[in-house]
């Protein structure tokens, strides 16, 4: 079962690895990770897409809550939440037309002669569709950034 | 050195370096902190251990940059498993040379960070206090565990100074571990403990590190349950008392792991169901609902699904538990256990540990290992600390020792360090000058931090060593027995063993040779006469001799091996 985790943690150095070292540890997988600074320049948002079943993502969350550096997680495939992703890919300008870019819900964000480079937002679902409708298109390269997510009710991963 | 002061540290284990010469030079020019000098750094990090499982204070190692960092890893992983509250300093190169490969350079925060409860690397001289601070206050609360400090060197350079200012309290936002265990869940397992027919109690280290055992023993006596203690819980109840089972698990008593298969409750306190306990998980004590208080969250339901869980300190929730009992006096119904008790009289009686032993002279001439344990265990009257390394020696010290008190029993269950005893025993000997501290081991392990005899010598620890010789590494040999057709790969070499007498006596201690049944008594009487000298009391036991009940791989804990031959189902 794939599962977003979101956590807190004190933007110091070292925090990142003892985040993802545990994740090796103990036997767990990282999908994807994303990290970066919050508002509050004191913290780092860190989001995960992890898999395994209730126990072992229960087991993940309480591991993660014990490291020091970390301030607090929220599981959010326990509530209902929005799932985001950004992709952008690379074709020859050749490849594909503005009109299949848009049929797509794809916006191109750069483009010359040579190639275009075009933006996808979705939830990792929604772009691994994409990915297979872009099958039969010689496509340079794709970078996908790992799913964010937040939850859609009114808890929050926040520190107030 | 001058937060450490403040911080109430009396000793220090170390060894010094390049990177740490000015805190050794810090050392030097105080006398509030002693410093212990010892022979390797790995010694000063289970030495600081002990001193901490003995006093229950914080230990404190100071080790150098590089070698000096990674020899101190193999203790930091063993107070890491059996989560002990030890500090060790490591210097670090300059800041300006971290991460060019300079000499002496390790990057102990990388290295140690699986094996740390959290690490902290200096980066402004001024931020010592209170990273100071906050390692011990981290070591010693929650779930106590290792913290690493690692300072570069210009950092400490006496020639920088700033306004010294030790912080009282310590504020940590992401770190405010448990106490009180919800009343909620309290109120559960209250009910359950009254309903329970066949009930067990299975108390861990975490009622030592807690100091709980009086809190245990009191809903132990109330409830007339019967009680068993994991290996790195012996002492935290009565170890002589008739309440008492013995140790479960791998080589738990067979009354203590047939109580365990059969119960059907069990209320666990400060212990975690590892695989040396549960065996197969899938098979674990099926019919028995299980409480369990833990002051780690991630312990409850880690390998095995429990019905009441309590995150908080076991003396606090065991207090909760007794007090909510005590309201509810009237339900308590002690004489309800008497079918219970009377099946776990007629499994002791079938199979229980002999410990007649003792006066039973050995048809083949050779001493049982269990006699010398024995016949420590008489010569000491039970009371002295007793530290072991890692083995059938230590099996045969857990089975044959009574532990009537807390922290009188120091070993490595977790990680299953040889080499811990020695070290560990010297810790235990500066927290308790006084007292009769025996290294129970083996002459596999004790070889693994020999040189410690030297600090002995130094600091004239008269720590009585036990050596259990059967010139083999003897529960590889008992595996390989077992499991390997008899074929003892690279687990004997008994025409290359030193002369452990002599080897005592030039690192100017006594050694005492004990070859034959007869002599066992009175040799241990002359070690512990010999009151202010280290002995080594090196003892030729029967090779051959295995450590029974030993758990039956992938089955449940009634599947017992109780001699080579017999088997318990």
């Amino acid at each position: 079962m794939k599962r977003i985790v979101a956590l807190l943690m004190e933007n110091q150095p070292g925090a990142l690895s003892r985040v993802v070292g545990l994740f090796s540890q103990r036997g767990y997988n990282i999908e994807s990770l994303i990290v970066a600074p919050t508002e509050d320049p004191s913290l780092s948002r860190l989001t995960m897409t992890t898999t395994g079943d209730e126990k072992v993502i229960e087991q993940i969350t309480k591991q993660l809550n014990k490291l020091i550096d970390v301030v607090k997680v929220l599981d959010l495939g326990e509530s209902d939440h929005v799932e985001r992703e950004l992709m952008l890919v690379k074709l020859g300008r050749e490849e594909i037309t503005n009109d299949d870019i848009l049929k797509l819900d794809g916006r191109v964000v750069f483009e010359n002669s040579d190639i275009v480079n075009i933006q996808f937002v979705g939830d990792s679902k929604n772009l691994d569709q994409i990915v297979k409708k872009l099958d039969s298109k010689n496509t340079l390269e794709i970078v996908r950034t790992g799913a964010s997510g937040i939850s859609s009710n009114t808890q929050t991963l926040t520190i107030k | 050195m001058r937060s450490l002061h403040e911080e109430g540290v009396e000793l220090a284990f170390g060894y010094p370096g390049g990177a740490v010469l000015h805190i050794y030079d810090a050392i030097f020019n105080q006398d509030h902190v002693d410093h212990i000098l010892v022979r390797h750094e790995q010694g000063a990090v289970h030495a600081a251990d002990g001193y901490a499982r003995a006093s229950g204070k914080p230990g404190v190692a100071i080790v150098t940059s590089g070698p000096g960092a990674t020899n101190a890893i193999t203790g930091l992983a063993t107070a890491y498993m059996d989560s002990t509250p030890v500090v060790v300093i490591s210097g670090q190169v300059q800041s300006h040379l971290i991460g060019t490969d300079s000499f002496q350079e390790t990057d102990m925060i990388g290295v140690s960070r699986p094996i740390v409860k959290h690490s902290f690397l200096v980066q402004k001289a001024e931020d010592i206090p209170s990273i100071v601070k906050k390692a011990f206050h981290i070591a010693t609360t929650g779930r106590p565990g290792p913290v690493v400090i690692d300072i570069p060197k210009d950092l400490t350079d006496p020639a920088y100074t700033f306004p010294f200012d030790y912080p009282e309290t310590v504020d940590i936002r992401s770190y405010s571990p448990e106490k009180h265990g919800s009343l909620e869940q309290i109120k559960k397992a209250v009910k359950l403990l009254l309903e329970a027919k066949n009930p067990v109690i299975y108390a861990g280290g975490g009622v030592i590190q807690d100091n709980a055992s009086d809190e245990l023993t009191s809903l132990a006596r109330l409830l007339n349950f019967p009680v068993t203690n994991t290996l790195m819980g012996l002492g935290a109840y009565p170890g002589s008392d008739d309440q008492f089972l013995g140790m479960l698990g791998m080589h738990g008593t067979y009354e203590a792991n047939m109580v365990m298969h059969n119960c059907d409750l069990i209320l666990a306190v400060g212990a975690r169901f590892d695989d040396r306990i549960t065996n197969d998980p899938n098979k674990f004590s099926l019919n028995a609902k299980k409480i369990h208080i833990d002051i780690d969250p991630a312990s409850l339901s880690k390998i095995i699904d429990i019905d009441v869980g309590i995150v908080g300190s076991a003396k606090e929730c065991l207090n909760q538990i007794i007090k909510e009992l005590e309201d509810d006096s009237h339900r308590i119904d002690g004489n309800k256990m008497s079918p219970w008790w009377d099946q776990i009289k007629i499994w002791k009686k079938a199979h229980g540990l002999n410990h007649g032993l003792l006066n039973s002279k050995p048809s083949n001439g050779k001493i049982l290992p269990q006699q010398v344990i024995q016949s420590l265990y008489k010569e000491t009257k039970g009371e002295a600390f007793v530290t072991s390394d890692v083995g059938q020696h230590q099996m045969f010290a857990a089975q044959y020792y009574f532990f009537d008190k807390p922290r009188q029993w120091i070993n490595s269950g977790g990680l299953g360090t040889m080499g811990f005893g020695l070290p560990a025993a010297m810790g235990v000997q500066f927290a308790f000058p006084k007292a009769d501290v025996a290294c129970v081991t083996g002459e596999g392990s004790i070889q693994m931090c020999i040189q410690e005899l030297s600090t002995c010598l130094q600091y004239g620890l008269p720590i009585k060593i036990i050596n259990l010789n059967n010139a083999a590494l003897g529960m590889v040999k008992q595996w390989q027995d077992m499991q390997y057709g008899g074929r003892h790969s690279s687990s004997t070499y008994e025409d290359s063993l030193p002369d452990f007498v002599a080897l005592a006596e030039s690192y100017g201690h006594v050694g005492i040779k004990v070859k034959n049944y007869e002599d066992l008594e009175l040799a241990m009487k002359e070690c512990f006469a010999l009151k202010d000298r280290l002995v080594f009391l090196d003892v030729d036991v029967d090779p051959e001799e295995h450590v029974y009940p030993m758990l039956e791989a992938g089955m449940a804990m009634k599947h017992m091996r109780l001699t080579k031959e017999t088997k318990s189902w």
